[in-house]
């Protein structure tokens, strides 16, 4: 396979007496789409906060395109060019789907309050830039149309598409994506499918958590599988859906 | 069709020579506003917009913090203390310093400023009522400090106050004594109208081009969603901090001010009251949208001394003779037409766009 791009070692967190992960690594390489799976509570989303720097962790690290990430900052690790959606969608409602995406740009831009108080040339540039940006960012997921409506009143499935423009707005080499199809109908999955496979083809790494076995099946390169914190299975698609323990965690013990 | 958003990043599309003709009749009516005032009904109503431009200046600074970046501060006065105090202590006999306004100034918010991050470092985990709490409790210290700093060593003069402060001078000319101009002597508080006017519309000015920025979008992301905000790899420790930092300045360039045209300070004139005062200049103009707080800040500056001389005219018109205390009634009109805004317009009384619709969804969803 391809060069590494993120290489996660013995990643640990507990909540109190509850390990909610312990000791996962996992790696990732450039340009695939890698899965996250696992039963409700086995620690997928725990990780990805730890991944991209909303919780600390309490043992591990994870290097990104060489460069150590500085974990439980999460602002550093979009700059390292980590970016994410939510399982339960996180828009800024109350702005337009432009500017939501515009916010996206914080990272890629420099004016300070100096430039923006004399709008100097460099600023009002940028700001042109940005909106720019944003707008083509709107276009390639398919909802430039409602540029300026309210984030809150967009439909379900347009909303996850913001989600992932706003995300790609910091110009992420990684886009980790926390069940984006969760709440879907079959179309809009078709239509997100369709969208991720775009991304790919566009050169951006993709981890994915997903319940959907199918869509996760049919778009990943590999898949890891954790159950009750623990990375029960690393491979690929149709080595894992065989594997004894991986049933097993789904399906709970063996049949007496 | 021109984007909205567009349109507000280029607000120069209009036609200029329209936009130049609307600014020079805004200019000439706001020059005008102490000599048809002082004229009409006495320059101690030159005085109340005098202030009344101060409060501009501290609801516009108290904005940032609460309206843009939704964290609420109930010591906001702490700053507006810690400019006139700086102003007292650096131009008065109290220390034999008589620094210019020029250097005041800039020093004054730079050091409201400091404690704006003294504030805020503290309490960036805190939101809402915790927050509140804490930054009242902010206010407070720094009203004590100023009551209790006469001894061992005597620097804020206690309860007792500075006084004998320098009069502000601008260009060579200080502002407590009238001006003769092309043959218009303009009195004293003439002159202080239009300096606080200038630097009020500067403090305007300078919100205006932050809300429309990279820094304004991220304070408001910060009051949207913390979290998504973070994700969006804002720096949200530092922008809260900057949010502190710029809404002290302006409260600290305020206390200036109102140091040198008063010239005298005491720590009473800083208590809980005065921040909340400006709180409800901010919520009942308009949280967040720069027209309405400073049409809050004119009108509660301005309501209760209209009331406090309407209120004896007004009881004989209705009854025949006085019945209450017009200072007592005033305050209770206050009050009630507090409470009746509030009641009618929830979002304040001019509120921004985004703000309207956020409290039209959140009653939607109750």
């Amino acid at each position: 396979m391809s060069e590494l791009l993120l290489d996660a070692r013995g990643i640990r967190k507990n909540f109190g007496g509850v390990r909610a992960l312990s000791d996962v690594s996992l790696t990732i390489h450039k340009g695939e789409i890698y899965g996250l799976i696992g039963p409700n509570g086995a620690g997928k989303t725990t990780f990805f906060n730890v991944l991209t720097g909303l919780y600390t962790a309490d043992a591990g690290h994870i290097d990104f395109a060489g460069h150590r990430l500085d974990l439980g900052q999460a602002h550093q690790v979009v700059r390292a060019g980590i970016a994410r959606t939510f399982q339960n969608i996180r828009l800024f409602g109350n702005m337009t789907a432009l500017e939501n995406v515009m916010v996206g740009r914080h990272t890629k831009s420099r004016a300070g309050v100096w430039g923006a108080v004399t709008a100097s040339r460099a600023t009002r540039a940028e700001e042109k830039a940005i909106v720019a940006r944003a707008h083509a960012l709107l276009r390639y997921v398919g909802i430039d149309a409602r540029a300026n409506d309210l984030a809150r009143n967009l439909p379900y499935g347009d909303q996850r598409r913001l989600e992932i423009a706003r995300a790609l707005a910091t110009e992420p080499g990684l886009l980790a994506l926390d069940e984006p199809a969760a709440g879907m109908n079959a179309s809009e999955t078709a239509a997100l499918r369709h969208l991720i496979e775009n991304l790919r083809a566009d050169g951006i790494t993709i981890l994915l958590i997903e319940h959907d076995v199918k869509l996760v099946m049919g778009l990943c390169d590999r898949v890891a599988v954790l159950d009750y914190g623990e990375k029960i299975a690393e491979a690929a698609p149709e080595v894992v859906q065989r594997d004894a323990r991986v049933i097993e965690a789904y399906l709970g013990g063996p049949v007496q | 069709m021109m984007p909205a958003p567009i349109a507000r990043l280029f607000p120069r599309a209009q036609p200029k020579a329209a936009a130049f003709t609307g600014l020079l009749i805004a200019a000439a009516a706001l020059a005008a506003v102490p000599f048809v005032l002082g004229m009409n009904f006495g320059n101690s109503w030159v005085r109340i917009v005098d202030f009344a431009l101060l409060y501009v200046m501290l609801a516009l600074g108290l904005n940032i913090v609460v309206g843009f970046a939704g964290l609420l501060d109930l010591g906001y006065i702490a700053f507006y203390a810690v400019g006139a105090y700086l102003y007292a202590l650096l131009a008065s006999p109290h220390f034999g310093l008589h620094l210019p306004l020029w250097v005041i100034l800039p020093l004054g918010a730079a050091c409201a400023a400091l404690f704006g991050v003294l504030l805020g470092a503290p309490t960036l985990r805190l939101r809402g009522d915790y927050l509140a709490i804490v930054t009242l409790g902010f206010g407070e210290i720094i009203r004590i400090f100023l009551n209790n700093l006469n001894a061992p060593l005597n620097i804020t003069n206690g309860p007792q106050g500075i006084a004998n402060i320098d009069s502000m001078s601008v260009a060579g000319h200080a502002l407590e004594k009238p001006l003769v101009l092309f043959g218009i002597a303009l009195p004293s508080l003439y002159l202080f109208y239009y300096l606080f006017l200038a630097l009020a519309i500067l403090t305007m000015f300078i919100c205006i081009r932050l809300e429309d920025s990279r820094i304004g979008r991220a304070w408001v992301a910060i009051r949207e969603d913390e979290i998504a905000a973070k994700a969006c790899g804002i720096n949200t420790r530092n922008i809260k901090l900057l949010a502190f930092a710029m809404g002290a300045s302006f409260g600290g360039v305020a206390g200036g001010l109102f140091a040198g045209f008063q010239q005298f300070v005491s720590p009473e004139s800083f208590g809980l009251l005065e921040s909340i005062m400006v709180l409800c200049m901010v919520v009942l103009g308009g949280m967040g949208h720069i027209p309405g707080v400073v049409l809050g800040a004119l009108l509660l500056a301005i309501l209760p001394e209209a009331l406090r001389y309407a209120a004896r005219p007004m009881q004989i018109w209705m009854f025949g003779r006085m019945l209450l205390d017009p200072e007592a009634l005033r305050m209770l009109l206050f009050g009630g037409a507090l409470i009746v805004v509030m009641l009618f317009r929830p979002a304040g009384l001019w509120p921004s766009a985004i703000r309207r619709r956020e409290f039209a969804s959140a009653e939607k969803e109750t």
